[in-house]
């Protein structure tokens, strides 16, 4: 029991910010088929599992799970949809391999965001019905309030923030997958318009398209495939409670949980020195500040001036978001936690091509499920 | 241990009436266009001009309706567009009489799954049937399109208006 778990293969389709040309199944069968090819599986005979993140709100269809096996392979196999982020999926895969259950399990989650009309009705739908949503308040300004918040406690200045979204767009400009890459400076996005002050437009990830595909597989059948294993070293989530009126707005605990279970696992002690690189929820700019201190990779108070000095950039000493993150690439919407994990698997297989990092052993990915909630999922991946 | 955490006790139609008893209620906005891609959209444009397109994988051999891009039992790419009739067998059918609304209806609508002829056997399309008295329906039976006109087609599978006895 509780074998060990590597990623054996990753696909991915996109990312855009639209993808007309493409139903969200083609866009996945697409996907599914590189990661198999990474692989060098069938899925039809190797893999025994299919675990994907959907929410039907985000798909329009309910009972969304019944739709997912087509463009997998996975029909007439064991299947299941989490309503989650794409990391709770590969959390799920890895519990299944981890307990001895199955060998070879596939993991997926999409974005079909631009195919959402009333996006942020759909995301207001997500309030309490009682407390929340007769104020009928864009849920944007749940970012502005904690963002105020942050600012107001001196955990980071706006210009730390609009740092953030410089940084992770010029990232994104070395990632052919990223859909919003720019040669930006400080100055655009703290001048964009207002969505809810102190957050202005430029300080919050857009949408994108795309689908995301993993392939697991305990260590010892994943000696026999070609891809190059990545080690599953550790993996956890936690959430806060939903109350906006009596959460802290201060300091994301959902990540801090999430990360502490994660580092359990990964019997890792001392993430500051564990961790080469991260790639972490930067939704809000000021998120990636807040959910940095919260997974222990700086001192509280201190992600913003390390973000000022460079060192979270690619060239410094704590890589965040080397693939542009959400800002550079594109929020998308249940597969950002395997977007994250993506770009940490590349990195550790040294196949992140122009923004390849020098030293890149252990990697951690963070999701958070974006408004109104609290819910976030952490992995430590190894080479 | 206690039973009951909450005082609690029966209520009354009274009570509603004299709304003591308090609802949430909400309409939620849920708007979606869906990119149809390059199976459905083919599908689709294809019902437009009276036709039925289906795709063929040269692996299992299957012609399949309604067409997709990438065959689900062989998991590979389909090979090629593949016409099929507008005629085909009953496979099952119910005479439903509760319309989709719950109104309840004295003459039923008539689902039924049709295997459409040049599509592989089990493949086809589910429709409604029309133009036939409810008691003569049978599996098997034989069945053509009946067409919308031209100018009222939209894209749609109900440009197939329904589905009449041959």
């Amino acid at each position: 029991m509780n074998r060990t778990v590597d990623i054996v293969g990753v696909g991915w389709s996109g990312f855009g910010s639209i993808t007309p040309d493409l139903s969200y199944k083609e866009m996945i069968f697409q996907a599914a088929t590189r990661a198999y090819a990474d692989a060098g599986i069938d899925p039809r005979n190797d893999a025994q599992g299919f675990v994907t993140a959907a929410e039907d709100y985000h798909e329009g269809t309910s009972i969304f799970d019944e739709y997912t096996p087509d463009q997998l392979g996975a029909v007439l196999r064991p299947m299941h949809t989490i309503t989650g982020d794409g990391l709770h999926a590969l959390a799920a895969a890895y519990m299944n391999i981890a307990s001895g259950l199955m060998n070879v399990v596939v993991v997926e989650a999409h974005s079909k965001a631009s195919n959402i009309l009333t996006l942020d009705h759909i995301t207001a739908f997500a309030e309490d019905p009682t407390f929340e949503r007769p104020l009928a308040i864009n849920p944007v300004a749940l970012a502005g309030l904690e963002m105020q918040r942050g600012l107001d406690a001196g955990r980071y200045t706006v210009e730390q923030c609009a740092q953030v979204v410089v940084k992770n767009k010029n990232n994104a400009l070395a990632n052919p997958a990223a859909a919003y890459a720019a040669a930006i400076g400080k100055k655009p996005v703290l001048e964009a318009q207002p969505l809810a002050t102190p957050l202005t437009r430029l300080m919050a990830a857009s949408h994108a398209d795309g689908a995301i595909v993993f392939v697991l597989a305990d260590s010892d059948t994943a000696k026999r495939f070609k891809g190059k294993p990545v080690r599953v070293r550790g993996i956890g989530w936690a959430n806060d409670t939903p109350a906006l009126d009596s959460r802290e707005w201060l300091d994301a605990k959902y990540a801090r949980k999430a990360a502490e279970m994660a580092y359990r696992v990964a019997q890792i002690r001392h993430p500051r020195g564990e961790i080469d690189f991260a790639e972490v929820d930067d939704t809000f700019a000021y998120k990636e500040l807040q959910h940095l201190e919260a997974l222990q990779l700086t001192e509280p108070g201190q992600a913003g001036a390390l973000t000022e000095q460079g060192a979270t950039e690619r060239a410094g000493a704590l890589p965040v978001n080397p693939s542009g993150g959400g800002l550079g690439v594109g929020s998308l919407l249940d597969a950002n936690g395997l977007a994250r994990a993506l770009e940490v698997v590349l990195q550790l297989r040294g196949e992140a091509g122009a923004r390849q990092l020098h030293k890149a052993n252990t990697g951690l990915a963070f999701a958070w499920r974006g408004l109104p909630t609290t819910s976030g999922a952490a992995v430590v991946l190894s080479n | 241990m206690e039973h009951l955490v909450y005082p609690s006790k029966g209520l009354s139609e009274q009570a509603f009436e004299k709304r003591e008893v308090l609802f949430e209620t909400w309409h939620v906005k849920a708007e979606y266009a869906w990119d149809t891609g390059v199976a459905i959209g083919k599908y689709l444009a294809e019902l437009k001009e009276g036709r039925i397109v289906g795709r063929r994988c040269f692996k299992c051999k299957r012609v399949m309706v309604p067409p997709r891009m990438f065959c689900e039992h062989c998991f590979r790419p389909t090979d090629e567009w593949a016409y099929v009739q507008d005629i085909g067998t009953v496979k099952t059918f119910s005479l439903c009489y509760v319309r989709w609304d719950m109104v309840r209806l004295t003459e039923p609508e008539i689902p039924a799954v049709i295997d459409l002829d040049g599509a592989s056997r089990g493949m086809g399309i589910m429709h409604k049937l029309g133009a036939v008295d409810s008691r003569a329906v049978k599996i098997g039976m034989r069945v053509q399109a009946v067409w919308k006109p031209p100018a009222e087609r939209t894209g749609s599978i109900t440009d197939i208006a329904y589905f009449k006895p041959l």
